[in-house]
């Protein structure tokens, strides 16, 4: 086995599930059926598929589950659109785990977690949902908003539905951008919802979403009376290497691959307005 | 201190070439660049600057990576650096001493944890011989940066001069590659290199850029460098090309990109610029649109923001390539000088 | 030169203080007297930067493309040559030619400090230009060269006269000059496939893909050049001394040829110092030859060879055969 830094395993899809009409959840193991590597919850791993190209996504499984891993990918551009299109059975590369992780061994034990997403954002935080969910007990209590644009959008509904909704001292709030029919849910953007739930502000909160979203909500959260310094997200740029190296994303002194992708507020305010 | 006449360097060229590569500044078409010594081939280290720095001995401008064989849906990967693994040990000849600081630069980027195991073959496979300058110009501003032009460092150190190079030893490296040079050297050369040295700092405190202003390049005056409206007017001539950045040598950037072959899917990395449009570009959106802000980009990284994230050291060495090479004749002098501090004008 | 700088300054001054233009695009002074660069001024009080010397060599007229798209009018001055620039990027919808002030200036053949440096001179402190001699002084001493010597290779041959109709000029009489700019063409031309093929080999094997020639260059106005473009399925950006990457420069070549108007800038920037201005010279010389003569930028209207079709047009085989009828 090759053991370089930029040369990466080889994995193969196991399983396929369509989230949402374009978000579909691959379910990813090694050659021999094992899990690739190890991971903690918010780091990332640079999939390839030869000949198309490389890109950075979170890992969406927690570190938790010991028999595979799972991206869940948006179609949006060149690769992804490819990556759409494989079968169960193909094989794909695979190297990371890449970047700094959310603390969950450091400052998000015995707190009270908030955690907010809006549509293909909620792929990092259910790496960190279901990390907690299985450590329980090392964390107080756990509320969760997530947003899409319509009640198709929102990722892995079922497993929200099934078990996070029926989680102990966990409450999951969901919203949709547009009234829609046979949803007879909370209507409306996440950050005036977010507002609206009136929530405790002593929370460690943990923003995932499109830059708007995370605009509008991390102000939200202010007037709330949040505490930046406790308020976490993630941050998405060009990748190459993953390794800080290749200098793609690189903004100020951090290097997203590297130092990120998961920055407290308080840090991101020291960086120039550039991400 | 030993030493070779010059016109035995071409001995000393075949004995080094006998057992191992020897990269050295030849001129081809016109121009002097690094590039595998062979018979005939007019080397010329009196070339104050080659075009191209040395970097891309260890960080070449195009490398093949690996390759991808795939078969329905399976996939096999290649590694394809034998040739590197095999690669025998090689000389870089000829290195100035900004040249040699910008290795330092770079050593600190691609050996850093984890290591660049591409770079990392081809720094430990080489011998680097520095040469002393004794004829800076005045785009040269390498003491900015503390580097003194008449004692690089590396395994061996060179100097020369009408008559002779001398040769100084410096580390076990340097130890083994005069050893295998030795019959061609004799003792002497103290004098004559001392005095060398004399007479080119005189020249290096007289330099135009000797004494540019550093001061206000610190971590602590990140945003407000990086808010300057200064920008806007030092960028608006930028072509948005990739010269400063490719005859620089600490730049690093690269791209990673697959190409269909016919023994199958080949992996390489090349240089890259930030200086280019699409350098930022995702599917998602580009966090950098306009020249203004790849430019900013470009000169904060090296005085700021690479400085901050390695104790200071600054990512210029002050080789002057930019300073002569920019087609617009904008240049990390400029910049210096607009944004670097009040000792500047 | 002072002369024509003063008059220049003077105009300058006039049109933004009168409010008439916006903008003015020339050179600012650099560290040294050899290192002006093409700048906007757009007060009065930055034009004490302004300058106007035998090293102000960059065609603006590139610059227009955006700078014409800003509010309000930008004055701009252009050089002899980079007036054919100016009028092919005009004809091509590239530059709003209602928001432009032309002012045609003298140019009296720009010198390449390259050049100068490569007769060993160095540390230059003051360059002075009288006839046909150029007295460099540096911290080593003075020298004087002979200026053809040592301008750059884009004036060598250059016999071209403003083009710009209808707009202010400031320009000295200037005798017809008498030289062959495609004498070098014509060299390549005599020696044989594998001489010619050598030649490029050695040459683009230089080549560091830094895209300085295609960037500078007046007739790649392309909004997202082919090669940048992703989806275009040939984006590059590796240099490789394979023959295949050299072809870059053949397929430049070939996506100006008609609309390159022998600015060359490609051969000014390149740092490498590839005559790259052959490659398109040769083209122009066999346009010449095909369709009769044709400057590119003599006019801001009008059909070109390549891009209009007569009867009489030239047939692919005498392409072929490098004839014309």
């Amino acid at each position: 086995m090759i053991n370089e830094t930029l040369i990466p395993k080889i994995g193969v899809v196991t399983d396929i599930r369509k989230d949402t009409p374009d978000v579909k959840t691959f379910r990813v193991v090694g050659t021999d059926g094992k899990k690739l590597f190890e991971h903690m919850p918010g780091q990332c791993a640079m999939v390839s598929i030869p000949g198309v190209g490389e890109c950075m996504f979170s890992i969406t499984s927690s570190p938790t589950n010991k028999e595979y891993m799972e991206f869940s990918i948006k179609k949006c551009g060149c690769v992804t659109e490819v990556i759409h299109a494989i079968e169960v059975g193909q094989q794909i590369t695979v190297r990371g785990p890449y970047g700094k992780n959310f603390p969950v061994e450091g400052d998000f034990k015995g707190k009270d977690l908030l955690f907010i997403a809006g549509g293909i954002g909620l792929a990092p935080l259910r790496s960190v949902i279901n990390y907690v969910r299985h450590y329980r007990n090392n964390y107080g209590k756990v509320v969760i908003v997530y947003g899409a644009r319509s009640k198709d959008d929102l990722v892995d509904i079922d497993e929200i539905k099934t078990e996070w909704m029926n989680e102990p001292n966990m409450e999951v709030y969901l919203t949709i951008d547009r009234p829609q029919d046979g949803w007879d849910g909370h209507v409306g953007f996440v950050p005036a919802y977010v507002k609206e739930l009136g929530l405790d502000p002593n929370m460690t909160a943990v923003l995932c979403g499109p830059p708007i979203m995370i605009k509008f909500t991390l102000a939200g959260l202010l007037e709330l009376g949040f505490d930046k310094s406790r308020v976490y997200t993630t941050l998405e740029l060009r990748m190459k290497c993953g390794i800080g190296k290749c200098g793609r994303c690189n903004v100020g002194d951090k290097f997203v691959c590297k130092d990120g992708p998961v920055f407290r507020m308080t840090e991101l305010d020291e960086l120039p307005d550039e991400y | 201190m030993l030493k070779i006449a010059k016109e035995r360097l071409n001995e000393l060229y075949a004995k080094i070439n006998e057992s191992m590569g020897l990269f050295i500044p030849i001129k081809r078409a016109g121009e002097v660049n690094y590039a595998v010594w062979g018979e005939g081939k007019e080397v010329s280290l009196e070339t104050l600057k080659t075009v191209k720095s040395p970097k891309n001995m260890f960080f070449p401008q195009t490398e093949n990576m690996m390759q991808f064989k795939t078969e329905g849906k399976n996939i096999e990967i290649v590694d394809i650096r034998e040739e590197y693994k095999e690669l025998r040990p090689f000389v870089l000849f000829g290195v100035k001493a900004c040249d040699y600081k910008a290795i330092e630069v770079l050593d600190k980027v691609f050996l850093a944890d984890p290591v660049d195991t591409y770079y990392q073959n081809r720094r430990e496979a080489t011998t680097i011989v520095t040469l002393a300058c004794s004829r800076p110009e005045e785009s040269c501003f390498c003491g900015v940066f503390g580097i003194d032009a008449t004692a690089p460092t590396g395994d061996v150190t060179t100097w020369l001069d009408g008559e002779y190079l001398y040769w100084q030893v410096n580390t076990e490296k340097g130890k083994a590659l005069t050893a295998l040079v030795k019959d061609l050297l004799t003792e002497g050369g103290e004098k004559e290199v001392a005095s060398q040295q004399e007479t080119t700092k005189t020249v290096l405190e007289k330099l135009p850029f000797a004494n540019l202003d550093l001061s206000r390049f610190k971590p602590e005056n990140l945003n407000e460098l990086f808010e300057a409206k200064e920008w806007e007017e030092m960028s608006e001539a930028c072509l948005g090309c990739g010269t400063c950045t490719f005859v620089c040598p600490t730049c690093q950037c690269f791209d990673i990109r697959d190409i269909k072959t016919n023994e199958g899917v080949l992996r390489y990395r090349c240089w890259d610029s930030c200086m280019y449009s699409d350098f930022t570009q995702m599917a998602g959106g580009n966090n950098r649109t306009t020249q203004l802000q790849r430019f900013r980009q470009r000169f904060m990284h090296k005085l700021v923001y690479y400085p901050s994230q390695n104790d200071g050291l600054y990512s210029c060495v002050g080789c002057g390539r930019c300073v002569n090479k920019c087609p617009q004749k904008l240049n990390i002098v400029k910049v210096i000088k607009t944004l670097g501090g009040k000792n500047n004008d | 030169m002072k002369d024509v700088e003063m008059k220049m300054l003077e105009r300058a001054k006039a049109l933004l203080e009168s409010g008439e233009v916006a903008r003015v695009i020339g050179w600012k002074k650099g560290d040294f007297c050899f290192d002006p660069a093409p700048a906007s001024f757009e007060t009065v009080e930055e034009l004490d930067n302004f300058v106007y010397d035998y090293f102000c060599g960059a065609n603006l007229s590139k610059y227009l493309i955006q700078m014409s798209k800003k509010e309000g009018k930008t004055a701009v001055f252009l050089k002899p040559c980079d007036t054919y620039s100016f009028n092919q990027l005009v004809k091509e919808h590239r530059i709003k030619r209602e928001n432009v002030y032309v002012i045609a200036v003298e140019c009296m053949a720009k010198l390449d400090i390259e050049k100068i440096k490569a007769k060993g001179i160095s540390m230059v402190e003051s360059v002075e230009v009288v006839g046909k001699e150029v007295k460099v002084t540096s911290a080593y001493g003075v020298e004087t060269l002979y200026k053809p010597d040592v301008v750059l290779t884009k004036c060598a041959t250059c016999t071209k006269t403003h083009q710009v109709k209808d707009e202010e000029i400031i320009l000295h009489e200037r005798p017809a000059r008498d030289v062959d700019r495609f004498e070098e063409v014509a060299k390549l031309e005599a020696m044989t496939a594998d001489e010619r093929f050598a030649f490029w080999r050695e040459q683009l094997s230089k080549c560091i893909r830094c895209n300085a020639c295609r960037n500078v260059c007046p007739a790649c106005s392309c909004v997202k050049c082919v090669f940048d473009n992703p989806a275009s399925g040939i984006a590059a950006k590796a240099n490789d001394d394979k023959f295949e990457e050299q072809l870059f420069h053949v397929i430049r070549a070939f996506h100006v040829a008609g609309r390159c108007t022998d600015c060359g800038e490609c051969s000014r920037v390149c740092p490498q110092n590839i005559p790259l201005h052959l490659l398109n010279r040769k083209f122009i010389k066999d346009i010449d030859n095909l369709y009769g003569e044709y400057q590119a930028g003599e006019t801001d209207e009008g059909k070109t060879p390549l891009t209009s079709y007569t009867e009489g047009d030239a047939e692919p085989n005498d392409v072929m055969n490098g004839e014309a009828k």
